[in-house]
């Protein structure tokens, strides 16, 4: 602050104005952002201590970790934590699950989300509308333990609710937790029925921002309301659409932990179509001591999650700049 | 950016008319709030009308045996709420600090390492360690293991809304602040005096999403809570969920066969409600956050 109402700079000797070194200029801009910087340091530490230091930990993908020896007494391995990986069939299996799940739930989730902002665009009363959002952003807010809770209670052999109409309907019940064929869908259900309601308010925001204009010009030329949304509302949030698309697909290799491991109940004859890279890290740490297995798992999420989100956000910087990360 | 468009008539006529619509609407509002009603229900019910007729959507026979169950013996629950409650608190209240804070300064235009400090924060967005790194540094490095900072300091800074807190910061009157710094206001003062107060709503908004974030969290506690004592509510419940030998353990169970199925409906409750009831009174907030970040 005090530098700010100084006529003129104080010079060190033996400098001329103009010419001060990169140091000094350094040392000076410090200085008159001391405060700042002391605000920004609490997150700063965080950032490193719980961000950037787990990054370099990457190594002991390449090393036959052992608890008790840590990161520099373990032996280096080379490759063989990969081989391994690749010799099974659990690479590809998780590898496939995440993209071909994640996949399922873009496609599911814009359609749907789309689909219920227009209706809610379609309605004149506003505070209807905020009624039906918050009741469909309602899931948004429940943890996956409890999605589980409510999955179970429909599905599980003794008392779930489906079973029990298969069987007064005459049907066989299904058991559905050792059935894997099933839970492709079941999980896009769960999926839809827990986002579905966050992805409409998106979308709806960006149709509430779609000029009044627009529409009283295609009235004018007696267009109908269907024919104003399939010509005007739907145009024109394309880029919202592909922007946010876009973002999924670059977070494509990052699987959602709770709904593949908890609403699953990690139930091990599902891991068919439900295992998945986040599931697999984590119990190869935590459940089967197979860290090796799980370290480089999760180096290779590391290294293809970062290219997929790289190009995701660069493409999305062509498009919009604000919305992009960098 | 939001208009009420009440003022131009834009109708839906015919077979898709206005009130098919409501009925659609209505009907997928009603799929997301049906199984809460139903776990509602089951919590009240009978335990032997479950096992007969399953779960219904009014009670068979009202009881509140499977909560006078749970709370005969308090203390888990209790316990588990105090944990949920500190970490919920301390965690929401530290973490928004050191954020706004942060993003106050990457949001000020003449402060000089703004883009190598917003590159900082933002990689972390692009690549991380991944979770083995992570839990091995948290417990041999900074030992964490079954220590109650293990459920908060992981989620201190979320660099998403630090994004999301910039732009607000960023979007009031730069001029405001540069003439509070010439009349010889400190960057503290002008922080808490101006730019706090002048952003209550989306301080709101993101408190709000990271007292949510901190309530519903069983994550941490799964991976580095084996203390029974510093157990938060989701991850307590998700054991009593998917095991029913944790609660036949409990003492609160000798003598009797548990109600395992209203029980199990009664804890979902117990440890939703809270969080339900905050979401009813503040959506509002939450939505209007959305909208935001939707176009920011």
């Amino acid at each position: 602050m005090l530098e700010l109402t100084r006529s003129k700079p104080i010079q060190p000797i033996g400098e001329k104005p103009g010419q001060q070194s990169v140091w000094t200029r350094w040392r000076k801009r410090l200085r008159k952002n001391a405060t700042r910087l002391l605000m920004a340091a609490p997150a700063v530490i965080w950032i490193f201590l719980f961000s950037y230091i787990p990054m370099f930990g990457l190594v002991i993908a390449f090393q036959d970790y052992r608890f008790d020896k840590g990161i520099f007494g373990s032996t280096w391995v080379g490759l063989q934590n990969f081989r391994f990986l690749v010799s099974t069939e659990d690479g590809f299996r998780m590898t496939f699950n995440t993209l071909f799940m994640n996949g399922l739930f873009i496609i599911t989730n814009t359609v749907a989300s789309i689909t219920v902002a227009i209706l809610l665009y379609r309605i004149q009363r506003r505070f209807v509308t905020r009624f039906y959002q918050a009741t469909m952003f309602f899931p948004y807010f429940i943890s996956w333990v409890i999605v589980q809770a409510f999955v179970f209670a429909l599905l599980n052999s003794d008392t779930g609710l489906i079973n029990q109409q298969l069987t007064r309907m005459g049907a066989d019940p299904v058991q559905w937790y050792s059935s894997p064929e099933h839970w492709r869908w079941i999980l896009t259900v769960a999926n839809l029925w827990k986002s579905v309601g966050f992805w409409s308010i998106v979308y709806f925001a960006g149709m509430m921002a779609i000029s009044p204009e627009l529409y009283e010009a295609a009235q004018v030329d007696g267009a109908n309301g269907w024919q104003q949304t399939l010509y005007i509302t739907l145009p024109l949030l394309v880029p919202l659409v592909i922007i946010n698309v876009l973002l999924s697909i670059g977070r494509i290799f990052y699987a959602d932990f709770g709904l593949f491991y908890i609403v699953t109940r990690d139930q091990g004859l599902l891991y068919k179509t439900t295992d998945v890279i986040d599931t697999y890290v984590f119990r190869g740490l935590q459940r089967t001591g197979k860290i090796g297995m799980a370290s480089a798992a999760g180096f290779y999420q590391a290294v293809v999650g970062f290219v997929l989100v790289f190009l995701s956000n660069w493409i999305v910087r062509r498009i919009d700049p604000d919305r992009s990360l960098f | 950016m939001i208009r009420a468009h009440s003022s131009w008539s834009y109708k839906a006529k015919g077979f898709l008319g206005e009130g098919f619509i409501h009925v659609i609407l209505a009907l997928i509002g009603l799929l997301c709030v049906l199984p809460l009603i139903f776990t509602v229900s089951a919590s009240f019910s009978e335990e032997k009308d479950i096992a007969l007729y399953g779960y219904a959507l009014i009670p068979r026979s009202f009881t509140t045996f499977a909560y006078d169950y749970l709370l005969r013996v308090p203390g888990q629950i209790l316990r588990a709420y105090g944990v949920t409650s500190f970490i919920t608190a301390v965690g929401s209240g530290l973490g928004l600090l050191m954020m706004s804070l942060v993003a106050y300064v990457i949001s000020r235009p003449d402060f000089p390492f703004r883009k190598q400090l917003s590159f900082y924060i933002f990689f972390t967005l692009l690549f991380n360690g991944g979770l083995v790194p992570w839990y091995i540094w948290l417990t041999q490095g900074l030992h964490l293991k079954d220590s109650v900072w293990a459920l908060i300091l992981p989620y201190l800074v979320v660099p998403w809304y630090v994004l999301l807190l910039r732009t607000y910061f960023a979007s009031l009157p730069q001029e405001l602040l540069d003439a509070a710094l010439i009349d010889g206001a400190g960057e503290w003062r002008i922080f808490f005096k101006i730019v706090l107060p002048l952003s209550t709503s989306s301080l709101a908004t993101v408190g709000l999403f990271l007292v949510l974030m901190y309530w519903n969290d069983w994550w941490l506690a799964m991976l580095y809570i084996d203390n029974h004592n510093l157990e938060p509510l989701q991850y307590m419940l998700y054991r009593i969920l998917t095991n029913i030998r944790a609660m036949e353990a409990s003492p609160q169970a000798t003598g009797m066969t548990p109600p395992v199925w209203t029980v199990r409906m009664a804890m979902a409750v117990l440890a939703t409600g809270p969080a339900a009831l905050v979401f009813l009174l503040v959506q509002r907030y939450f939505i209007r956050g959305v909208t935001i970040g939707a176009l920011k």
